[in-house]
């Protein structure tokens, strides 16, 4: 379970162009859930995943990960918590160009020290799980959109993470293959992940996926639109 | 420790395939500074083989050379002063020393001539340096002639050519009896062109340095701890030579790192940035940039240190020849005993890989500190 | 071959060309050490003063006796012998009465 209470992030504090991307949000997440933050651009939802994502660190408030409180750590037990609870799936993909889509897969375990046997191995299993195996050693930047995209997830699972944050999955995408990632994110769901993407993609937010709909505007969760989609197990934790 | 291991192949791995990429640049990059290390290693390894060479050839130099001035300019000795000389307490021997430059005009070189006192050699014959042989082409046995002061030409005969062994220090000489150099210069019985002290105690040398002065203000000493200084100071890293040779490449690696360092290119911030956002730390992405730095530069450390040992000992230093010869039309060929320790290894190691590995850590420290999360902004 | 192994592979077989070298260079250094002597046993019986290393001229064929007059000593990056003007800089001797001049 995640839990955020009162969290705030204010960039640029006590400087001219201050703003709060993040605004005294409390939330519950559950586990094995798909929660989609929807909302406009601007409206923080990006902001939110990279605090939940241990990415940053929020200005005040508290989150909780599995029952730890993640707001005080260091930045090395942050690192290591974000390398083996979450895999990113990012708005661009952010592959590193130039280099084979087997190294790009393999990257964010280099720093693990695992061998390079096992590793290579886990990767191949996971290309060849989306289809994309046969490209294993071509460069990235000559992969269509479509692959580059599985590549990416590719990349997000290979340290085995148990949630998988994805930040406007389809930006980049047709209605084909947004349709295609969404049964990717199904197979990850009946892998047991907990899911949490940030997106105003109707093919998204609609799909039936979904366990939860945040919605935010101005770094606020929208109380009156939390959508149909809401279970009931949507708690404002406010003010806590 | 395995892991440890692991870690730094696999980071390794990544740091090459991400340097492959720009595979031209990067071997310019370090074929200049192959080149740049080649150039600095040839100089300190021949200046310091030669140095220390110099330094223990010329331990056996004479301990007090006296020489003779007048008008400011180096003249023949009287020999009536080597009694005067002796009368000097702590002086233990003096001996005479004749010789003088000869200028062939057929092969554009200047000799040195010398009539060694402990050589016995009849008045026709000479003994030649290596480089005398080479310039004149002339062998044991055939004879060679030298104008002499009153035009008159002399013929000796090479009685044999000095082993190559000792080019360093012979290779220009003419030895020759002193009857044959005074009929070929015209010096006089009563002259020599310098004495030579040996004293009793060599911590009293420059005592008696200033005794020889004020009996004979006439002449001025040099003593031995002045030839070494004077080879100790060969090549000084102050003088010209060793800075033009190797400035132009230095300059030009000083803006290639300069380049690289000031100038993190957008493409590179933005891969540190998505190192950091898929779970690299801070220390992680340093150490990336530290095997980036060291690939290229201990590599090329290594290729130029081992062409300049390769330079300087087996081809003897052929690369500088053109430029040590300058006006020389005699250049003696001296095969220089390698003299290396760890001092000059590491001095080339800390000149060299050193500032390159920090000049790549150091600005892309700033780019590692980035937060993770800057990456979802990009 | 993986190519972090290829490269420690590089530095290893350099590095042990290098260790090579500077075994060749000890062992050269014991095989000299008969020519240095040669060399020495030249110098002593001759008086030698200097190293026979630039013979275009009688002051830098003979550095060490170089007096306060010739056009060597001037100053050490005067061309008017190059290479050698500008390789060696002039004796101690010259230096400390000159110093002051330069």
């Amino acid at each position: 379970m995640i839990t955020l209470a009162n969290v705030r992030k204010i960039f640029n504090q006590a400087r001219p162009n201050e703003y709060t991307a993040v605004d005294g949000v409390s939330l519950q997440l559950e586990e094995h859930d798909v929660t989609v933050f929807k909302g406009p651009s601007g409206s923080g939802k990006t902001t939110l995943l990279s605090l939940v994502g241990c990415m940053a660190r929020p200005t005040s408030g508290r989150i909780h990960l599995l029952g730890r409180e993640i707001t005080s750590l260091p930045e090395r037990f942050l690192t290591e918590i974000r390398r083996k609870t979450f895999g990113f799936i990012f708005q661009q993909f952010h592959l590193i160009k130039g280099i084979s889509v087997l190294d790009n897969v393999m990257l964010p375990a280099y720093p693990c020290g695992e061998r390079l046997s096992v590793l290579k191995e886990r990767a191949l299993h996971l290309l060849d799980l989306f289809n994309v195996s046969q490209k294993a050693h071509t460069r990235v930047e000559w992969l269509s959109g479509g692959e580059a995209q599985r590549v990416a997830i590719a990349r997000a699972l290979i340290n085995g993470p148990s949630i998988i944050i994805a930040d406007e999955p389809t930006a980049h995408l047709d209605s084909m293959h947004s349709h295609e990632l969404v049964e990717i994110l199904r197979g990850l769901k009946n892998d047991r992940k907990t899911i949490l993407i940030a997106s105003h993609d109707p093919i998204i937010y609609d799909s039936d996926i979904v366990d939860k709909v945040v919605h935010l505007r101005d770094g606020k969760v929208d109380e009156g639109d939390t959508g149909p989609r809401t279970r009931g197990h949507l708690q404002l934790l406010k003010g806590r | 420790m395995e892991r440890w291991i692991e870690r730094q192949k696999n980071i390794l791995d990544f740091t090459l395939s991400s340097l492959f990429r720009r595979k031209w640049k990067n071997a310019a990059l370090a074929l200049v500074y192959v080149f740049l290390v080649f150039l600095l290693a040839s100089v300190i390894f021949f200046t310091h083989a030669l140095k220390q060479e110099a330094g223990i050839i010329l331990q056996n130099a004479p301990e007090m050379i006296v020489q003779r001035s007048i008008a400011g300019r180096q003249a023949p000795i009287p020999l009536s002063y080597i009694d005067k000389l002796k009368d000097i307490t702590g002086v233990s021997a003096v001996k005479k020393r004749l010789w003088g430059y000869y200028y062939d005009p057929t092969a554009g070189a200047n000799y040195t001539v010398m009539a060694p006192e402990d050589v016995q050699l009849d008045p026709r014959s000479i003994i030649i340096g290596e480089g005398v042989s080479r310039t004149r082409q002339v062998f044991k046995g055939s004879t060679m002639r030298f104008r002499a002061y009153d035009g008159k030409i002399i013929a000796f005969e090479v009685k044999s050519i000095m082993p190559s062994e000792s080019e360093l220090v012979s290779s220009d000489l003419v030895l020759m009896s002193e009857d044959g150099f005074r009929r070929l210069f015209d010096a006089s019985g009563e002259y020599a062109t310098d004495l030579t002290l040996q004293v009793k105690n060599p911590r009293e040398l420059s005592v008696i340095a200033s005794k020889v002065v004020h009996a004979l203000p006439d002449t001025r000493p040099i003593l031995r701890d002045e030839l070494l200084r004077t080879y100790e100071s060969v090549f000084d890293w102050r003088s010209g030579m060793a800075l033009f040779l190797v400035s132009g490449a230095i300059l030009a690696f000083l803006i290639l790192a300069w380049d690289k360092a000031s100038g993190m290119s957008h493409e590179e911030k933005r891969e540190i940035g998505i190192l950091k956002g898929i779970g690299w730390e801070t220390s992680e992405v340093v150490l990336m940039k530290f095997w980036e730095g060291m690939v290229v530069s201990l590599s090329a450390f290594l290729a130029g240190i081992i062409l300049a040992y390769i330079h300087v000992f087996f081809t003897s230093a052929a690369f500088f020849e053109p430029a040590l010869k300058g006006w020389a039309v005699l250049y003696p060929r001296f095969k220089l005993t390698p003299f290396i320790d760890a001092s000059q290894v590491a001095t080339l190691l800390f000149l060299t890989v050193v500032p390159y590995t920090l000049a790549t850590v150091i600005p892309s420290w700033r780019a590692a500190t980035v937060d993770p999360d800057s990456v979802m902004r990009m | 071959m993986r190519k972090s192994h290829a490269f420690l592979l590089y530095l290893a077989l350099s590095g042990l060309c290098f260790c090579g070298l500077l075994a060749h260079g000890l062992f050269k250094k014991q095989a000299d050490v008969e020519h240095l002597e040669a060399k020495c046993r030249l110098a002593r019986t001759l008086q030698l003063t200097d190293m026979c290393l630039f013979t275009e001229a009688s002051y830098t064929r003979h550095l060490s006796q170089a007096d306060l007059h010739t056009a060597f000593q001037d100053y050490p990056m005067s061309l008017d012998h190059f290479p050698s003007g500008a390789i060696v800089p002039p004796p101690e001797i010259v230096r400390r009465t000159n110093g002051k001049v330069d």
